[in-house]
């Protein structure tokens, strides 16, 4: 365990930023926040994450917005681990958006387990210390004499005990004790974490109960549509506001200027009604005209024609990692192997349509009801797009319909803030339209790489040069375009020399599940694979020889956060066991193959094999996905853990063979599932996945599943055709 | 003028124009939210109800189209035995992860089991691959229905 992420007296809990870029997090993580003069009759409040009810209902927090991912079940399991609660009398809460109390409330980067599995845990403990201390008071005996067993504390000697509600008044009152002094559960004994529990809001979503944000309903409550250019950095003209008004139903129809930051608010027209269809229907009568400035000639297919130009002068505008001699490597190669890879935007495309809905209030408060990743980074910019003080603005955090990246950014939070504003005590619900969510989006961005790779006469590989074309997203902090001087295997490498030219664009870029290894991961290992065939072995052995000296360079590959950095000995456990389990190097079916992906993203380790082949119209067919990850020594929720790698494969596979968003004339071609065609049932591969315990915390596993899969499905293709696929989405041409 | 429409075994009057497809009469007219909107084209599946037991597609379907027809919506799901079933079966072996699209899931399974009580995997697919989960939950919602289904063909035998 590493120090950052336990607390002590005064937490501080840093997370400064993940592979290629991210979040960058410092706050301070409140343990308690107590009640004070809890009365007997009425639920304490032991933490800020725990109440107890004197019947012996145990209500836990829910910390961090549940997109799907299960945090909602899987973070009160570990605070109940430690507080020895009844599971069957625990209930759990959502929080509200308040970081002074919560800390910071976030789905996003697989962050969740890992900053907040020490914190859950000493907070759960707290309790706990603090409800046998109360029974120690009540019956005059020492704290080290009393222990718990679920839901009540216990006199070892005589077998006396309280239950928790009983006690729970009491331990409100109890001095907070210092976390360094708790003590907390050995492995072995965890009899909740570990547990395979269904989600717990599952009960609610199978009897189709309000639940989500979308379905928040209040009292007069009115309905938005917002249109906007469909040319990215767009400013209005003009629109017919009176010919909306006239249509059935619309209440409202008015203008709205956006401030300037296209992650916030762009020009656009509100169109307000007393049910949305009605609001989008009317839509159609606006005939705005647009601004469409520079970016109206941009597209997807003149970038890439740029990119291959860049490539084909020769030296990049910037060199972003060097090592050694590249120059010189390639001159003595006994062989130079060279190829180019790209891969194109990709949308998010939650089932659930980005949607929010707000009340300016009498009072002037403004309350919403936000299905965010980052409701506290929603709020702040709603209050400064207001001009309130963020104490005037009040987020309720709901579930969401998927997440992937997309509600990172929280557009629609201050799209639906500037209409409700203009309406004070009407609450106001903005849905946009599946279209309009295709093509608002802020999108996996797309890339080019020229690779070449030296090896010398004894086949070994001894340098990486990589020309890479990407975008350039000006002033914006957070750039998911650009690529990690430390993506692997470049640390690893003798010679090295990587560089970059930049694109311009106005098309908005944001992260999208396992964002930039969900691309690199393509690139690197189809390219190793590509110098693994070369030298006549295959991926798995040039992998484990490039790993071989990485224990001599104390890196952290990437990975400047504060837990453990690249570890080789995780990447041979979690290779060799994926082997075993495809039987990896022995015969398969006629007409089958199979091929091999490795990455580390998110502090999670994946080794995936995939089993293709080709139907008579050359339609790629997933068999079996073999998988094995390690992401630490304790999977907190058996069902939650293994939805996830099963989606993440799933999803990668259908980026893989069937997702691409073009942009034509400065706008996205792609408007609905019709044409960005995501993953069917019929698609589902038999799904195989083993985990590899290692003495390291747990860590998340929204995203680390997904990015191997990519290379293992294209290099199973290589292997049963013998052609490359170095370009997403797969093109089957290829193999006629 | 107000269109008459049974839901549910309840006669409901709805104040919207003929046009308006059900979803968005059932949503936001009657706050029935448990039907959820997630294409408006009729290609996920997040919209299915039942219309005299078929799965639909409800941002499809316009109110003046439904005439004597009976909706039964996922409000509704537990009243029928294979319903219910399913239901269960789908929090035995936690199938869902956002959840959002189970709703319509849960409709296409029950409309299929109804119809066809021991479905092979291939008919599964068919009657599925209508609906869009984008956590690809599909690998859980197939062995859910087929554990419903195997249930089924043990108690005809």
């Amino acid at each position: 365990m590493s120090e950052a992420t336990t607390l002590s007296r005064r937490t501080l809990l840093k997370v400064s930023a993940l592979a290629g870029g991210g979040f960058a997090l410092s706050a301070t993580m409140p343990m308690v926040a107590r009640a004070v003069g809890a009365e007997a009759s009425a639920p304490a409040e032991l933490t800020a994450f725990v109440t107890i009810a004197p019947d012996n209902t145990v209500t836990i927090i829910g910390k961090n917005p549940e997109i799907g991912q299960g945090i909602k079940t899987s973070l009160p399991m570990i605070v109940a681990e430690e507080l020895d609660a009844d599971w069957d009398l625990v209930k759990i809460e959502m929080a509200e958006t308040n970081m002074a109390k919560y800390g910071p409330q976030l789905a996003g980067g697989s962050f969740s387990t890992p900053m907040n599995w020490m914190p859950m845990r000493q907070t759960g403990a707290t309790a706990r210390a603090m409800l046998i201390a109360a029974a120690a008071q009540k019956w005059g005996v020492s704290a080290a004499s009393l222990g718990t067993e679920p839901g009540k504390v216990v006199e070892k000697a005589s077998g006396r005990s309280a239950t928790y509600g009983e006690l729970a008044s009491l331990a409100a009152t109890i001095p907070v004790p210092d976390p360094e002094s708790l003590t907390l559960k050995d492995q072995a004994d965890f009899r909740i974490i570990g547990r395979a529990i269904g989600g717990i809001d599952s009960p609610k979503i199978v009897r189709g109960e309000p639940i989500f944000g979308v379905d928040t309903q209040l009292p007069g409550m009115v309905y938005a549509a917002y249109e906007r250019s469909p040319v990215f950095g767009a400013t209005l003209k003009n629109a017919d506001v009176e010919a909306a008004k006239a249509q059935p139903g619309v209440i409202d129809a008015f203008i709205v200027r956006g401030n300037g930051n296209a992650e916030e608010l762009v020009d656009g027209v509100a169109v307000i009604a007393s049910n949305w269809w009605l609001a989008n229907r009317a839509r159609s009568a606006l005939k705005p005209e647009w601004d469409n400035g520079e970016w109206a000639s941009h597209s997807t297919t003149g970038y890439a024609a740029k990119a291959k130009e860049l490539m084909d002068g020769g030296k990049a505008a910037q060199v972003f990692g060097e090592r050694g001699d590249m120059a010189g490597a390639l001159a003595s190669a006994a062989k130079v192997v060279t190829a180019d890879y790209s891969y194109p935007f990709l949308a998010h495309a939650a089932m659930e349509p980005m949607n929010c809905t707000a009340l300016m209030r009498e009072d002037g408060v403004m309350e919403m009801w936000a299905p965010s990743q980052t409701p506290q980074g929603g709020l702040t910019s709603v209050a400064e797009y207001l001009g309130l003080p963020p104490e005037k603005v009040i987020v309720h955090i709901t579930r969401m319909g998927g997440g992937f990246g997309r509600r990172l950014n929280n557009d629609y939070m201050v799209q639906v803030a500037a209409i409700a504003k203009e309406m004070p005590g009407t609450p106001v619900q903005l849905i946009w339209s599946r279209e309009d969510d295709v093509r608002t989006d802020f999108y996996r961005p797309a890339g080019w790489h020229r690779l070449t790779a030296s090896i010398d006469a004894d086949g070994k590989m001894t340098g990486l040069k990589d020309h890479f074309v990407t975008f350039d997203l000006g002033e914006s902090p957070f750039n998911p375009a650009l690529m990690s001087p430390d993506t692997f295997p470049a640390k690893l490498m003798d010679n090295l020399l990587l560089e970059q030219d930049m694109l311009r664009t106005a098309i908005p870029m944001g992260a999208l599940r396992a964002p930039n290894s969900n691309a690199l991961a393509f690139v690197t290992q189809s390219f190793l694979d590509e110098v693994a065939h070369e030298t006549g072995k295959d991926l798995p052995t040039l992998l484990m020889e490039i790993i071989e000296d990485a224990e001599t360079e104390p890196t952290t590959m990437g990975f400047t956060g504060p837990t453990p950095g690249f570890n080789p000995n995780r990447v041979r456990a979690v290779t060799s066991k994926v082997m075993d389990m495809a039987d990896w190097g022995k015969p398969v079916a006629d007409g089958h193959a199979l091929g091999f992906g490795y990455y580390w993203s998110h502090q999670g380790y994946f080794a995936e094999v995939v089993e293709v082949s080709l139907s008579d119209s050359n339609k790629v067919q997933v068999h079996n996905v073999w998988c094995a990850g390690d992401v630490g020594n304790q999977i907190i929720n058996p069902f939650g853990a293994l939805n996830q790698v099963e989606g993440s494969i799933i999803d990668g596979i259908g980026q893989a063979l069937q997702l691409a968003v073009e942009v034509e004339g400065g706008a996205v071609k792609q408007s609905n599932f019709h044409n960005y065609p995501l993953p069917r049932m019929p698609m589902t591969p038999q799904i195989h996945v083993e985990w590899v315990k290692s003495d390291n915390s747990p860590t998340g596993l929204g995203e680390p599943a997904l990015p191997p899969v990519i290379p293992a499905l294209t290099n199973a293709l290589f292997a049963l055709t013998g052609k490359r696929v170095r370009s997403l989405p797969i093109d089957t041409s290829l193999f006629s | 003028m107000a269109i008459t429409v049974t839901i549910n075994e309840e006669t409901r009057e709805i104040d919207a124009p003929g046009d308006m497809p059900l979803l968005w009469a059932l949503r936001q007219e009657l706050g029935m939210v448990g039907t959820k909107f997630g294409c408006g084209i009729g290609m996920c599946g997040a919209c299915t109800v039942h219309l005299d037991g078929q799965a639909v597609r409800s941002c499809s379907l316009p109110l003046s189209a439904i005439g004597d027809k009976k909706v039964s919506t996922i409000e509704h799901l537990a009243q029928s035995e294979v319903g219910q079933a399913l239901q269960q079966a789908w929090l035995d072996d936690d199938v869902m992860q956002c959840g959002y699209c189970q709703a319509g899931q849960l409709m296409s399974a029950t409309a299929l089991l109804n119809t066809n009580a021991t479905p092979s995997d291939d008919e599964i697919d068919a009657a599925m691959q209508g609906n869009i989960c984008r956590c690809a939950c599909y690998k859980r919602i197939k062995t859910a229905i087929a554990q419903v289904s195997r249930k089924e063909d043990t108690a005809n035998v």
